[in-house]
């Protein structure tokens, strides 16, 4: 008999298709949570090829904190026009000068914490139900908890000893009003698939991701991009280094590492041999054991 | 800086079925899921913990966190428990509370580990992990043979149909790498799963802590002819556990752009849960019963000439009849039994037992309708597989044997036959829970 067998990036993206339609089935008005990293990027490519021909059903929803790289935003911009897909962005400063969230201060300040609030604001504003996102169980450990659906109660809060059981690929996205969900559709995809997948499929990612020159200063062992944003201290230096990004998030926290690659094929080949974890490089996570716990139950992505 | 073009690679990667030679490695790998079950000691955290480090999955920042962690609880070695365990409180109290999922990769297949606490009392978290798995990782501790534990973990591999499953003896070194030892479990297993539906059972003698045939063979072993674990997990034959006979086609949802370009399209989108479509095929729709022909399978990547299971498609029919999310296509010569009475074994996941003549929504793969528990006709012991009929009032990690009725029929397969079309989920409608997960007799 014939073998009917799909590779393993072919099932995981027949699985990640499933569950985005899943979505559509089931929520009246979901979006994609849109950060410009290359989950998200992939999430949205995933959810042309769920939808085709018609077009991606879902708004991108961009939490700015207003510490971007431009490269992002510019990216954000072409990818939505490309699309004709719908953008909201919920900025991080109006919370800020609402009163809603307040600038953390000194040295390492970062608006990653008080993006939540932010988010949470937005999917009330805009009652969204379900909130997807790129998350991966392999990133981190609490992360590691997550069903594909996961449920939010009418503060936006994770409890994460008391989720739903998740059998075969029957997904339960029943709420009560006022209730959402988070849904991961790359939930058993590790960064190495994504970036071979990447490769696979050609798909389009911000430069940053690539290694290029830049001003960077070394803090908490990485190489951290210089910007308005942050505070140079006088004893820190800055440098000029070749360096990429393995993850993108806020510039104040994003950390890059020194690398050549300049091409998917390269990237692939560093991913291979890398001995850290993409998020290695991420001051948010670096806080204590339990940082990314701890955020999550109050609703970060 | 631009994108780099791929066409070769990508031209290289067979989006239907045309099997062309592939020179990247890691394009031809294939997905293996496993599930593993076990208590503190009987050494399965050493034994994953081993696997992702001799694979290479297990990154410094990671180790040194766990390294961290172990000297802060006072532990002379690395715990490498605490690499599975995610949440504050796991981690706490030296317990696992949910299915952890970890992932690892060699050159032939990417593996998912489901990893469940194997104590009776996480019976649903097991049932969880096992119910996507090809494979199930039973650990045996060689002083202590074949225990009511080992038998637990059967029986729901068994109850799941997990299509393979593989016997790990483990902690051989403890008992002098004696093949003796080790005919006596494998002999005492083997009694004990006759009673059982398993088709493939394979016993590797292992020791996690000193690497004996895990990724390496024994060279303290060399009565033991058989592959490592490693080898094995990597060479399962895993083609056939999806059922490419009987056609099954839920469609999750109706793909209509509207658009200038697609103005008449009408698309059903689902992913394939058993069988192999073919356009031009003559399919019915169900529950309607009208027939139609299949006029493509269409894809973002264009139209396909197959399309078989696991895989995500759009189908497009010659004729425009009815059908919608909870409705499925199959072959007019084989179609499902629609019944209204279903016998299931269920499991029961909610602390709340059931209500007595309570309704649920009964969720079979996108169709949802009504249903209430009959009757219990036995709980199983799944120690011992006794079925016991005085016993009908079901608590949370029972397994129990019901009938349910419910408001329309179900268009259910066995689930000896199809895990997908062959199983359902009770929904609370007062608080929307998951309370049972069951699977159609």
């Amino acid at each position: 008999m014939k073998s009917y067998n799909l590779s393993h990036l072919r099932e995981l993206e027949a699985e990640s298709i499933y569950v985005l339609r899943e979505v559509y089935a089931q929520f009246e008005n979901p979006a994609i949570l849109f950060s410009g990293g290359k989950d998200s990027i992939v999430i949205t490519h995933l959810a042309r090829k769920a939808f085709h021909p018609a077009k991606i059903p879902f708004p991108l929803v961009h939490i700015d904190t207003g510490h971007n790289f431009p490269e992002t935003i510019e990216f954000r911009d072409n990818l939505v026009e490309k699309l004709g897909a719908k953008l909201v962005v919920g900025s991080v400063q109006k919370s800020i000068d609402e009163g809603k969230a307040a600038e953390e201060k000194g040295k390492n300040a970062s608006r990653n914490a008080i993006q939540t609030v932010t988010l949470l604001d937005t999917v009330e504003e805009n009652q969204f139900d379900a909130a997807i996102g790129g998350a991966r169980r392999d990133e981190e450990k609490a992360r590691a908890k997550e069903r594909f659906f996961s449920h939010r109660d009418e503060f936006g809060q994770w409890d994460p000893k008391n989720q739903r059981p998740e059998l075969w690929n029957i997904f339960n996205g029943k709420h009560h009003h006022g209730e959402h969900f988070r849904v991961f559709p790359l939930s058993n995809w590790t960064e190495m698939d994504v970036w071979q997948y990447i490769l696979l499929e050609n798909i389009d990612i911000p430069s940053l991701y690539f290694a290029h020159e830049r001003k960077v200063i070394r803090r908490n062992g990485t190489w951290l991009p210089v910007s308005e944003f942050i505070q140079i201290d006088p004893k820190e230096t800055v440098e000029e280094k070749v360096i990429r990004f393995r993850t993108l998030g806020d510039i104040t926290i994003t950390g890059g590492v020194e690398s050549d690659a300049d091409t998917l094929e390269k990237i692939v080949e560093e991913v291979a041999a890398a001995r850290q974890t993409e998020r290695g490089n991420r001051e948010d996570d670096k806080r204590s054991e339990t940082a990314m716990e701890d955020r999550k139950k109050q609703g970060y992505f | 800086m631009g994108t780099p073009t791929l066409k070769i690679l990508t031209q290289m990667e067979n989006t239907s079925q045309q099997s062309t030679a592939n020179t990247n490695g890691y394009l031809d790998m294939e997905l293996l899921r496993f599930t593993t079950a076990g208590s503190v000691d009987d050494g399965k955290s050493t034994l994953i913990g081993r696997l992702l480090f001799d694979s290479k999955s297990i990154f410094e920042d990671q180790l040194d966190q766990v390294k961290q962690s172990s000297e802060r609880k006072g532990l002379e070695d690395t715990d490498l428990a605490l690499l599975t365990d995610g949440l504050k409180d796991e981690r706490e109290q030296g317990i696992t509370i949910d299915v952890a999922y970890r992932y690892f990769a060699t050159p032939k297949r990417k593996f998912i580990i489901a990893d469940t606490p194997g104590h009776i009392q996480y019976t649903r978290n097991m049932v969880t992990g096992a119910s996507t798995a090809n494979a199930a990782l039973i650990l045996i501790d060689a002083r202590n043979g074949v225990v009511e534990q080992t038998c637990r973990h059967s029986i729901i591999a068994s109850l799941l149909q997990i299509p393979h499953i593989v016997v790990c003896i483990n902690k051989m070194d403890l008992v002098d790498y004696s093949q003796d030892v080790y005919n006596k479990i494998v002999a005492d297993f083997e009694d004990f799963a006759s009673k059982l539906e398993v088709k493939d059972v394979r016993f590797i003698p292992i020791s996690a802590l000193k690497g004996d045939n895990v990724v390496n063979r024994s060279e303290s072993m060399s009565w033991y002819e058989g592959s490592t674990l490693l080898y094995t997990l990597e060479h399962l034959h895993i083609g056939s556990d999806h059922n490419h006979i009987d056609c099954r086609f839920p469609v999750q949802t109706v793909i209509r752009p509207k658009s200038d370009e697609f103005h008449d399209y009408r698309g059903y989108a689902g992913r394939i849960a058993g069988g192999v479509f073919k356009p031009g095929d003559e399919i019915t729709a169900l529950p309607s019963g009208f027939t139609s022909k299949i006029k493509s399978i269409d894809t973002f990547n264009g139209p396909i000439e197959e399309a078989f299971a696991p895989m995500s498609v759009t189908i497009t029919l010659e004729d425009e009849i009815d059908i919608s999310r909870g409705d499925m296509l199959v072959r007019t010569n084989n179609q499902p039994e629609a019944k209204q009475d279903l016998e299931v074994m269920l499991c029961w996941l909610n602390q709340k037992g059931p209500i007595p003549r309570g309704k649920y929504t009964l969720r079979h793969t996108s169709a949802d309708m009504k249903a209430m528990i009959k009757e219990v006709r036995y709980k199983l012991d799944i120690n011992t597989l006794h079925r016991n009929e005085e016993d009908t009032d079901i608590k949370m990690n029972d397994i129990c044997r019901v009938s349910l009725r419910t408001t329309k029929p179900v268009l259910a397969d066995s689930y000896r036959k199809n895990r997908q079309t062959g199983s359902v989920i009770l929904i609370d409608d007062a608080t929307n829970e998951t309370v049972a997960a069951g699977m159609v007799i």
